[in-house]
């Protein structure tokens, strides 16, 4: 067991994933000698060659379609897209081709690539470094996706989505990038798409991932001091979603409030809310509800606090839920 | 792969035939053709295709333009420093590229600026707070592009180049002789949508000047990692010409882009220029340029400053005095006092402001989420006052 921020997780995970595995490819702009610009692969470039720890040309479209060739070659790349809202030059390449490449051979090919994205907000960036993109990736047949909220996780999930024969986004809750963790590189963890109860209670459930698991935790020690009792469920995986380990904790609660920062409007807390509907019907004492972003551009580094859903909307989600 | 072989001062050198294969490995060979009018020394010197006649008070003028865009960009790094701004993006030895070629634009030509572009933002009458808004978080660009032709600074790269194509057809259908220019750089000649911009434009004939600041690095990548051609040379693959100009040597800047801007306006079509120039600073106040570069490089530009450079001729030419220098000094320190106090007392937003502008025509669902958010936000006050537990909603 040590002690790790997320950062340091994910170093550490890309550089066992690159000494396991000579096939394994680090590549994206500035990953090299910065390291990245949140220095994820610091010191990879140095130790693996730039045969392995790749700087490229400054292009998504580019690197995320020669990664799928370098797939089709053998290799498993594992690419970084700087930032949440820089994805999107790359978004034909993974909807239209890395997704669908494996049904299009029958399975005769498999296209192992990994695409870490860090996102979501937090960080009182400019425009477009602040984004959750994850529903747009989420409703592509073909695609994986997995985010941490913790360190262990870090680790250990992009070990497993490198070790994946399938695409997998791995987006990575930004502004949690330091927040430490305890890590047990021996453990042999669970499947990356299960959900985890990060937090055990009675009156309600809450529902998050990412960034938003630890609001949610902080949440349910607030409602604590007044006698509420919540129960916090990290899903880990967007695509597939562990709609098992939910059921249970809405069964037993009855209520269920999911928690994200990208936009309500189409967001995955409708899957969800969708779906929990169709399973606990007769266990629901209030209609699931979701908080989130708005229908609106994210705004300027000024109003992200306001913008972001943190404990005082996180709680009074609660608070309609258990007035029902 | 250390320093680059820019490193040596000078310019890449020119592919001769076939460049090797071989894994990093340099261009060499002889120079590109480099237009240049003003040596690093400050001498006058002559090029056979581009000429400039300016008068003492013109070249003046764009001395005050560079010095006081540099104290302007000096000031919001402090005032970054000083937790007023979030971030900054200098432009610290790009003055020459920047304030030539837009001073080489007419009133009625329209630009389309990356995010570093705050010399030419001078040049186009943009207040220079307008500038330190997105960087301050207060909005996200924010200033109306009609007023001065200069549109919002871009962040995701290479996409303004396209904007500034179709902007230019459409300059082009209109039977208008304006011109257009798209700022790019390096990094961003890697960008699908600058390749596919260079396609539309040629094809369409767009009046658009493709202006590219080969500052040498996009954040840690030289030049290098983008091409293995100088980059003034792909226009030609695209079928329009290409030119290479001195990015340090503001006269030769000016009178590249005034050029190229007439061979658009003239029906020839669109033209790249690559400003060959060098970020003296860091990517941006985040960035920490020692991960990866010499500081021998930087030394080397130094000697090549644009506006040393100027100033060395102007005092040859006898063409300042001691009055014009302390002149301008003071405007600079009048300009860093009204920039700083104009950022310390920029207001952020009101909280509803999110909900503003979304849409032109209004959406029933930004309504809905506007009045709930605005009750959800009273109930904290009813709470205040009432002293009642907050049941929102
Ligand atoms: C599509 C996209 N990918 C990545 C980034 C992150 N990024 C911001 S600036 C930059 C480098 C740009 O280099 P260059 O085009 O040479 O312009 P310079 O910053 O040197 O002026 C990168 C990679 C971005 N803004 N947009
Ligand atoms: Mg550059």
């Amino acid at each position: 067991m040590t002690q790790m921020a997320i950062a340091k997780a994910l170093n550490e995970s890309l550089r066992k994933a690159l000494e396991s595995d000579p096939k394994v490819l680090v590549m994206g702009e500035d990953v090299g000698k910065l390291g990245g610009v949140f220095r994820i692969t610091d010191g990879l470039q140095k130790d693996f060659g730039e045969g392995r720890v790749i700087d490229t040309p400054l292009a998504e479209s580019g690197i995320v379609g020669t990664a799928i060739g370098l797939a089709l070659r053998g290799y498993r790349p594992v690419v970084e897209i700087q930032f949440d809202g820089f994805v999107f030059p790359a978004y034909d390449q993974i909807v239209t081709q890395l997704a669908k490449m494996h049904a299009r051979a029958l399975g005769k090919v498999k296209l192992p690539v990994v695409i870490r994205i860090p996102y979501a907000g937090g960080i009182g960036a400019v425009e477009h470094h602040s984004e959750s993109p994850e529903a747009l990736f989420a409703h592509v047949p073909g695609l994986k996706v997995i985010t941490p909220s913790n360190a262990s996780d870090a680790y250990w999930m992009l070990q497993q989505a490198i070790e994946c024969d399938d695409p997998v986004i791995f987006l990575e809750p930004k502004r949690r990038y330091w927040d430490k963790g305890e890590v047990d590189t021996s453990a042999l963890p669970g499947s990356p798409h299960q959900a985890v109860v990060a937090q055990q209670g009675t009156d309600l459930t809450l529902a998050a991932y990412g960034p938003m698991v630890k609001v949610c935790l902080e949440a349910a020690a607030a409602a604590a001091n007044e006698g509420r009792s919540l129960e916090v469920v990290d899903l880990r995986s967007l695509s597939p979603i562990d709609f098992d380990t939910l059921q249970a904790s809405v069964e037993k609660t009855g209520r269920l409030v999911v928690v994200h920062e990208a936009p309500v409007f189409y967001g995955s807390g409708a899957e969800i809310a969708a779906r929990i509907t169709e399973r606990c019907f007769y266990h629901l004492e209030a209609p699931v509800l979701r908080v989130g972003g708005f229908h609106a551009p994210y705004p300027p580094a000024r109003l992200e606090e306001e913008y972001l859903p943190g404990l005082d909307r996180v709680l009074d989600a609660v608070d309609r839920a258990l007035a029902f | 792969m250390s320093v680059k072989s820019t490193a040596a001062g000078g310019p890449p050198a020119k592919s001769r035939g076939r460049t090797t294969r071989a894994a990093g490995a340099k261009r060499r060979g002889t120079e590109p053709e480099l237009v240049q009018l003003l040596t690093p020394e400050g001498e006058r010197v002559e090029h056979g295709e581009y000429s400039i006649d300016l008068t003492p008070d013109e070249l003046r003028g764009l001395y005050r333009d560079m010095v006081l865009t540099r104290r302007f960009d000096a000031e919001a790094i402090t005032l970054q420093r000083q937790g007023e701004l979030g971030l900054w993006a200098s432009l610290l030895g790009q003055e020459a590229a920047q304030i030539g070629s837009g001073r080489a634009t007419r009133p009625d030509d329209y630009v389309f600026p990356t995010y570093r572009e705050h010399g030419v933002a001078w040049t186009r009458d943009v207040d220079p707070l307008n500038l330190l808004g997105m960087f301050r978080g207060v909005n996200h660009g924010g200033w109306d592009p009609n007023e001065n032709n200069f549109h919002l600074y871009t962040i995701v790269i290479g996409s303004q180049t396209l904007h500034a194509t179709g902007y230019a057809m459409g300059v082009a259908k209109d039977g208008a002789d304006s011109a257009v220019i798209a700022y790019f750089g390096d990094g961003a000649s890697s960008q699908g949508d600058v390749a596919e911009a260079f396609t539309f434009a040629a094809v369409y004939n767009a009046p658009v000047v493709f202006f590219c600041q080969n500052n040498q690095w996009a954040i840690s990548e030289p030049t290098e990692k983008q091409s293995r051609v100088p980059i003034y040379q792909r226009a030609a693959g695209f079928g329009f010409p290409g030119v290479r100009v001195d990015g340090n040597d503001v006269l030769a800047v000016l009178a590249v882009t005034r050029a190229a801007l007439e061979h658009a306006r003239s029906g020839q079509g669109p033209m790249l220029v690559e400003a060959f120039t060098y970020r003296m600073g860091a990517h941006t106040t985040t960035d920490d340029p020692t991960r990866y570069r010499a500081d021998e490089e930087r030394e080397q530009w130094e000697g090549k400053d644009p506006i040393a450079r100027l100033k060395a001729y102007l005092d040859k030419q006898g063409l300042a005095d001691e009055a014009f220098y302390a002149a301008i000094d003071q405007e600079s320190d009048a300009l860093a006092k009204r920039v700083r106090d104009g950022v310390r007392t920029m207001e952020s937003p009101d909280t509803m402001a999110i909900f503003e502008n979304v849409y032109a025509d209004g959406h029933a669902l930004v309504d809905e989420e506007r009045a709930q958010f605005a009750e959800y936000l009273a109930s904290f006050e009813d709470t205040a006052t009432a002293g009642a537990s907050g049941e929102g909603h």
